[in-house]
């Protein structure tokens, strides 16, 4: 459309006022915050007993979720695209569900199933598993959470890419594993990548669900967005604020890869 | 298809299904109580009205945004572009934490939105921001720009366009970001905990309620609450399905 000038000066303004105001000068000022201190605060708050635990939790909840949500991803996207069977319509409107439900209410699902009192809970707890309160309640949040990403990046590529390779292989008589491995996978790489790393931020990320499931027990329960908000709590906001901007430049090398990813999801 | 459907089943539909039967437990009038306490339905609407308003900003100004990504040009587009997904890479404890300094009663700018409405609607703007954006964006790019320049030759004021030729090829984008930010504004928990300050019967919302009760050993209630939560957002998102299969259609 062709607009005046002054309309579209206008629009930029508001959009990038609006934005400047909403996200950039927050986040902007985080990081302002965070190294007020000094470098050697912001190290210290970092290299805490307290905060390598929570890091350390935190790298296992995305080593546990981002494998198991890639591998179910990928296979629940060649059901869905190329299966023949019914219910795929379904299966492919039950997989959004985690998008639909509020992370407290994700927590509470998993404590009504395996806390002291849950279906599951007092059968696991008499053999000594304890679920809530404690790492596999919290990893079984962070799987929840994060499960539809790449199931939704992989989808729209292999709609995209068709079944004539596919086809071409099965006729040159390569197995089902081997198109799989040597044909689809390699046509689908850069929608999986996409996939892994917004579950990895998010995985990252989860706090609600995270935290009603977590024991808060400091240097033992928590992950690292967990202890943003104890350290807070506890007003030790130099600690709050370095493990807030070591995530925020985590979000941001995100962004970076995402941007880099996506051009070349185009070209191929 | 069978491995699929189990881990989905044990991941998420399990424990949903757990949710619904405990707030079944003690029959339908035993949660209907609940839910029509004074505090729960003062969190409920609350949590509606201010998610209703947040959308309706979203709606507006996303699809601002998404214009001036597309037909703009100015230098520093591409991170502009990129920096709209940070809501969504931003864990949401952060992202209260941030608006909380820069617009709480220690920021800079000597006024306060801490422990307001105002802060309320401030944190689930922040998270839903892309929604709209990332919904309208890509429509906005396959819309031939013709249409537009033949409707202003044959004498269609920039108000007429946008109107007339703009618009009613966005609404269905518009509205499935609308229904995705309003789902995400229902739910949302970590950017709002921090910044409301959890004032019973004034800032506080569904989802804090809901986690007040079960630390304070209220599961029933929690679940017959999360229970309207989730109906409500999927109520929503089905919605916005029927009625997006319905303009593909209509379309055709």
């Amino acid at each position: 459309m062709r607009v005046s000038r002054g309309m579209r000066l206008s629009l930029r303004t508001i959009a990038l006022g609006y934005l400047l105001l909403l996200l950039a000068l927050p986040v902007g000022f985080v990081f302002y915050k965070t190294f007020d201190k000094g470098l050697g605060a912001v190290w210290d708050a970092l290299t805490s007993d307290n905060a390598i635990s929570a890091i350390k939790l935190t790298l296992l909840m995305v080593a546990v979720a981002v494998p198991l949500n890639t591998a179910f991803g990928v296979l629940a996207a060649l059901v869905i695209v190329r299966g023949r069977v019914r219910g795929k319509a379904l299966l492919n409107a039950l997989i959004d569900l985690p998008f639909a439900v509020s992370p407290v209410v994700v927590g509470l699902a998993l404590y009504l199933l395996y806390g002291r009192q849950g279906w599951f809970g007092s059968w696991l707890l008499d053999h000594g598993i304890q679920v809530i309160f404690s790492t596999p309640g919290m990893i079984l949040a962070t799987v929840f959470v994060s499960l539809p990403f790449v199931v939704r990046e992989v989808i729209p590529v292999l709609r995209e890419i068709g079944t004539g390779q596919e086809e071409a292989a099965a006729t040159l008589g390569a197995s089902a594993w081997q198109t799989f491995w040597r044909i689809t996978l390699p046509a689908i790489r850069w929608g999986v990548l996409y996939g892994v790393v917004l579950t990895t931020a998010r995985a990252l990320g989860e706090f609600g669900a995270v935290s009603v499931v977590s024991g808060k027990i400091l240097g033992s329960t928590d992950t690292l967005p967990v202890y943003v908000q104890n350290r807070f709590e506890a007003f030790d906001l130099t600690g709050a604020y370095a493990a807030s901007a070591m995530l925020a430049l985590i979000a941001l090398a995100t962004l970076l890869l995402m941007t880099k990813l996506q051009p070349k999801e185009a070209r191929t | 298809m069978g491995i699929v459907t189990l881990y989905l089943s044990v991941i998420v539909l399990l424990p949903l299904a757990a949710v619904f039967a405990k707030a079944g437990e003690h029959g339908l009038s035993a949660g209907w109580d609940v839910i029509t306490s004074k505090e729960a339905l003062s969190t409920l609407e609350l949590t509606l009205v201010v998610s209703l308003v947040v959308t309706a900003i979203n709606a507006v100004i996303g699809t601002v945004i998404a214009w001036v990504l597309v037909r703009d040009r100015f230098p520093g587009q591409g991170i502009v572009n990129a920096i709209i997904d940070l809501p969504f890479a931003l864990p949401t404890i952060v992202a209260g934490l941030t608006l909380l300094t820069l617009y709480g009663s220690r920021g800079p700018f000597g006024f306060s939105v801490a422990y307001t409405r105002i802060g309320v609607a401030v944190a689930l703007l922040f998270v839903t921001l892309p929604f709209v954006v990332r919904t309208v964006q890509p429509v906005l790019m396959e819309l031939d720009p013709e249409a537009e320049e033949a409707a202003a030759s044959l004498g269609a004021g920039s108000f007429t366009i946008v109107r007339r030729i703009i618009l009613p090829n966005l609404v269905p984008a518009i509205l499935a970001g609308v229904a995705l930010s309003f789902a995400r504004a229902i739910g949302e928990f970590g950017s709002v905990v921090l910044i409301s300050g959890n004032l019973p019967f004034k800032t506080e919302v569904t989802s804090v309620y809901i986690f007040g009760q079960i630390e304070s050993g209220g599961v029933s209630g929690a679940a017959a609450v999360a229970v309207v939560l989730l109906l409500v957002a999927l109520l929503v998102l089905t919605g916005i399905n029927l009625l997006s299969r319905w303009s593909l259609r209509h379309a055709r």
